[in-house]
């Protein structure tokens, strides 16, 4: 942070739209967040289109020697950040059912995600 | 207004760089405030000062260093980002035994505090890539 900064608390929206694998945005965004948590802003962490597959259980990145992006999603509770909610909408358009997500996901619709972007200092897209 | 600006995107692979570059231009020639730049990702590729191109083609990394220059903008680069990628400013080069400094000095090389920062005191945080 910089001299002249005063402590000062945004609502910052992430909305995470990447798959987990094959590119780094969900990684990104994450250490976004993190990092915004950590600075003790009001968090919401978001997962929609692609980003859904994030969330599924039971991944493993060992075959591409790749860290498994689900388990650091697991421990977004720890840094603070407790809204985290899954798109309705993108989960059925890929099949996806709410026993087959991590723990801790809040499903809602497009109208409750437009209120959280329109309640928020920052939305980061990525 | 207050303005920051995100760079996700590498130089060349896409537009998503010069875009951001002739916002960043915009943002200064319009009389608006730009409270800093930040690269991140692939982004920090943009600072690298050992690039040659082709005399026909825009040196994205000079002009980017040219207008932070010009103008004194705050401009940082993410330094996990930054590191694994090979741009490093002397004293990171220096700590990890690298020899060679590739980071233009125009920016500094900090962390993910300094975009956090960004999005509290900007008017509007906009993302390039």
């Amino acid at each position: 942070m910089t001299e002249n900064s005063k402590p000062q608390k945004s609502r910052i929206t992430f909305i995470s739209r990447a798959a987990p694998y094959g590119q780094n945005k969900a990684n990104l965004c994450l250490d976004m967040a993190l990092a915004s948590a950590v600075f003790e802003q009001d968090v919401n962490y978001i997962f929609f289109g692609d980003g859904v597959y994030q969330i599924l259980k039971g991944q493993d990145g060992s075959a591409i020697e790749s860290k498994t992006l689900g388990n650091a999603l697991e421990t977004l509770e720890l840094y603070g950040i407790e809204k985290i909610y899954a798109d309705r909408q993108s989960l059925e358009e890929r099949d996806i059912s709410e026993p087959e997500l991590l723990p801790g996901m809040q499903i809602v619709d497009s109208d409750s995600i437009a209120k959280m972007i329109e309640s928020s200092d920052t939305v980061f897209n990525l | 207004m207050k303005f920051s600006i995100v760079i996700y995107a590498a130089p060349y692979s896409s537009e998503a760089a010069s875009s951001a570059l002739r916002f960043a231009r915009s943002v200064i020639d319009q009389g608006h405030e730009l409270y800093r730049l930040f690269f991140f990702g692939d982004g920090v590729h943009n600072a690298s000062q050992l690039t040659v191109v082709a005399q026909d083609e825009n040196n994205l990394q000079q002009q980017w260093n040219d207008l932070i220059e010009e103008h004194s903008i705050d401009s940082v680069i993410c330094v996990s980002s930054a590191l694994r990628r090979g741009v490093l400013n002397q004293t990171e080069a220096d700590r990890h035994d690298l020899g060679t400094a590739s980071a233009y000095t125009s920016s500094e090389v900090a962390g993910l505090g300094q975009l956090v920062d960004a999005a509290i005191h900007s008017d509007r945080l906009v993302n390039f890539g």
